[in-house]
């Protein structure tokens, strides 16, 4: 990919974003309520496909045009680019671990958007300590049987297809050898008990599911092997990481875009805002977190792109850009005053929206954990 | 039916646009360039008289820097089949560019040729309408709706009284107004299967033509500042005004 098909690329998206999007995130969001007729859009962009490999019918873009992407449409509404995110993140895991059956099977049709879903890890008892699911599946002939509960699982009830993590050893010793990945699509068995509301991120359906007795063909356990579930859900988490960590990006450009033309227009004393000293200081500091979480994402995908170990970039990406955006979008709510307080503003969103970053995809308490780790791990005394 | 299509890279409408400090044109250093809107419409049109069947191919061609090969990847991506660049770093006038179209449409022999009324960088509004004269060929500029059928163009214009309807024979010359249709967008896989189509890149002289400029820029400004209005307490001191200041009524 070269920078003028990027440039093509953001422009084509950009166009989308101001024609299609802006006028309509607003309210959207205010009823929460699935953008159905942007998803189609998606689907005809291709976004679906976005990093699925071009022999599959994806795009293949690197992550860093990714990354791009996922910051530009964050920037109108972060919550769109959860409908693919996870959704690439489950593909992904069939791409690097999947059988050349289940390749063939599921991407073609992951990359349209004909079957979109996600991940299926988190339970009510465990997010953080994934190795503590309690979610079994159990072999009977050419079946496994799988009952559990997980939660917070984004694309729930709109998607059809997830990438489920079970234990099918819950006495495996380490904990992990004894867990699972498969892909479940919905079917008897298969539920979902509940939307769940939320503080923001609206728009997109994050669901309870509910498994009783759920039959799962064996040929849609990932790789066709047991025990390699944890390695596969590990394995995306730093792609998941630059995501998470672009959104974050676009959340704290949104905030200083509308501080940076509020503050022009607002006047007290005589003069705009933005000739007050407290603002510019705000102002300044808004700037340079933009711009510092952008080059950490650069960064990190630069690296995941090259092949390289990139756990501790992601990380700092994640912890960083994610951090930029709550801070970002609160200094944007002050600077808009009282109105910043008002639904009439988009900025009371993005403060709404952004501790998501902060929690999603490991916690910011665990990336800062994970950062620590390599720096001892890459500098043994 | 081939039909050919103009596009022209100009600064994005985006773009708030400044004048150089030594008046002799505006900034384009670092600015967002984009495909001309009006050329945008003349694509889709094109694309979609050949999704009916009309048309069956449609060389997309644009003349001017290397860059401009980007606007021609993106005609591509709307659904050019081909494409044709005529390279030249010159400064290029409306009757030079019209020039260089006579020449591709002698190579190329199309049934038809649609370019937008005006590119929104100098709002000229000459080039298709010089094209047209130089071939010999009948125009409808303005167009906001194009039927092709037996051998003939029905064009309705927009014309200042309202909307005029007429007929032209093939080959032809149509300009695009705003209201001919909503170009569609350009979607990723799209630009991924542009990069595989073919684009030929030409210099003026093996087309025989001399772009050098005929008409010389002497200055160019900002445009004046408008003044701040005033408020006007109620009706009878905006008709006082009027009258007394303004001078109108
Ligand atoms: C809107 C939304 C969408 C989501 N989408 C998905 C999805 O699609 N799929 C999915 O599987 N999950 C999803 N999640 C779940 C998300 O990944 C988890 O909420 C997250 O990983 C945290 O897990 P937890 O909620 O169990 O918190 P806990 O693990 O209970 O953590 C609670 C607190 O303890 C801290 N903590 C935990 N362990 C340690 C430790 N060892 N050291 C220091 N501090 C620690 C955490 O940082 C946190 O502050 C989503 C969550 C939300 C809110």
């Amino acid at each position: 990919m070269n920078t003028a098909e990027e440039t093509q690329i953001l422009d084509a998206i950009g166009k989308w974003l101001e024609r299609d999007v802006r006028p309509k995130a607003r309210e959207l969001e205010k009823k929460d309520e699935y953008p159905e007729q942007m998803v189609e859009q998606m689907k005809a962009f291709g976004l679906f496909g976005a990093t699925i490999p071009q022999e599959y019918g994806g795009l293949g873009l690197s992550s860093a045009t990714y990354a791009k992407i996922v910051a530009q449409i964050s920037e109108v509404w972060m919550s769109l680019t959860g409908i693919f995110n996870s959704h690439l993140i489950m593909a992904a895991a069939v791409a690097r671990y999947g059988t050349r059956a289940q390749k063939e099977k599921f991407l073609p049709r992951f990359a349209s958007g004909e079957v979109r879903g996600g991940l299926a890890l988190t339970e009510p008892d465990c997010g953080t300590d994934l190795q503590a699911i309690r979610t079994r599946a159990v072999k009977q002939g050419g079946h496994y049987v799988v009952n559990g509960t997980k939660t917070w699982i984004s694309n729930g009830i709109k998607g059809s297809c997830f990438a489920l993590l079970v234990k099918t050893d819950p006495e495996a010793k380490p904990r992990h050898k004894g867990m699972t990945m498969f892909l479940a699509e919905k079917g008897p068995g298969f539920r979902v008990s509940k939307k769940l509301e939320k503080l923001g991120y609206k728009g997109i359906d994050s669901a309870e599911l509910i498994f009783e007795d759920f039959r799962i063909p064996a040929e849609n356990l990932v790789g066709g092997e047991e025990g390699k579930g944890f390695h596969h859900a590990i394995g995306g988490l730093e792609l998941g990481r630059i995501n998470v960590a672009a959104r974050g990006v676009g959340v704290a450009n949104a905030a200083l875009k509308d501080a940076v033309a509020y503050s022009q227009v607002r006047k007290t004393f005589g003069k705009p805002i933005c000739e007050h000293q407290a603002i510019q200081l705000k102002l300044g500091e808004m700037a340079t977190r933009c711009e510092a979480a952008r080059l950490l994402v650069e960064n990190a995908a630069r690296a995941y792109d090259a092949g390289e170990r990139c756990d501790m970039e992601a990380g700092m990406a994640k912890y960083f850009a994610s951090e930029a955006a709550l801070e970002n979008s609160i200094e944007a709510v002050r600077i808009h005053g009282g109105y910043g307080y008002s639904t009439e503003f988009n900025v009371e969103r993005y403060y709404r929206d952004a501790p998501l970053m902060c929690i999603g995809e490991g916690t910011n308490e665990m990336q800062r954990i994970i950062i620590a780790r390599q720096l001892i791990a890459r500098n043994p005394a | 039916m081939k039909a050919l299509v103009a596009v022209k890279r100009v600064i994005d409408y985006n773009v708030k646009v400044r004048v150089k400090a030594d008046g002799t044109g505006v900034e384009t250093a670092n600015v967002k360039m984009s495909m001309n809107p009006f050329d945008e419409i003349a694509v889709e049109e094109a694309v979609r008289l050949k999704e009916a069947g009309v048309v069956t191919e449609i060389v997309a061609v644009s003349a001017g820097v290397q860059a401009c090969q980007e606007t021609l990847r993106t005609a591509l991506a709307i659904g050019a089949d081909r494409a044709i660049l005529v390279e030249t770093d010159a400064e290029l006038q409306p009757l030079a560019v019209a020039k260089l179209l006579k020449a591709l449409c002698e190579k190329e022999s199309p049934q038809l040729v649609i370019l937008g009324k005006q590119a929104i960088d100098d709002d000229a509004n000459q080039t298709g309408q010089m094209l047209a004269a130089l071939l010999g060929w009948p125009q409808a500029t303005f167009a906001s709706k194009v039927k092709v059928e037996d051998g003939k163009a029905t064009v309705t214009r927009e014309v200042d009284g309202g909307l005029e309807t007429i007929a032209l024979k093939l080959p032809a010359v149509v300009t695009t107004d705003l209201r001919l249709n909503e170009p569609r967008y350009v979607t990723l896989p799209n630009i991924m299967k542009a990069k595989k189509k073919s684009l030929e890149n030409l210099k003026p002289d093996a087309l025989g033509v001399d772009v050098k400029p005929r008409l010389a820029t002497l200055k160019v400004v900002e445009p004046p500042k408008r003044k701040a209005g005033v408020k006007v307490p109620d009706a009878k001191a905006l008709v006082e005004k009027l009258r007394n200041e303004a001078k109108v009524i």
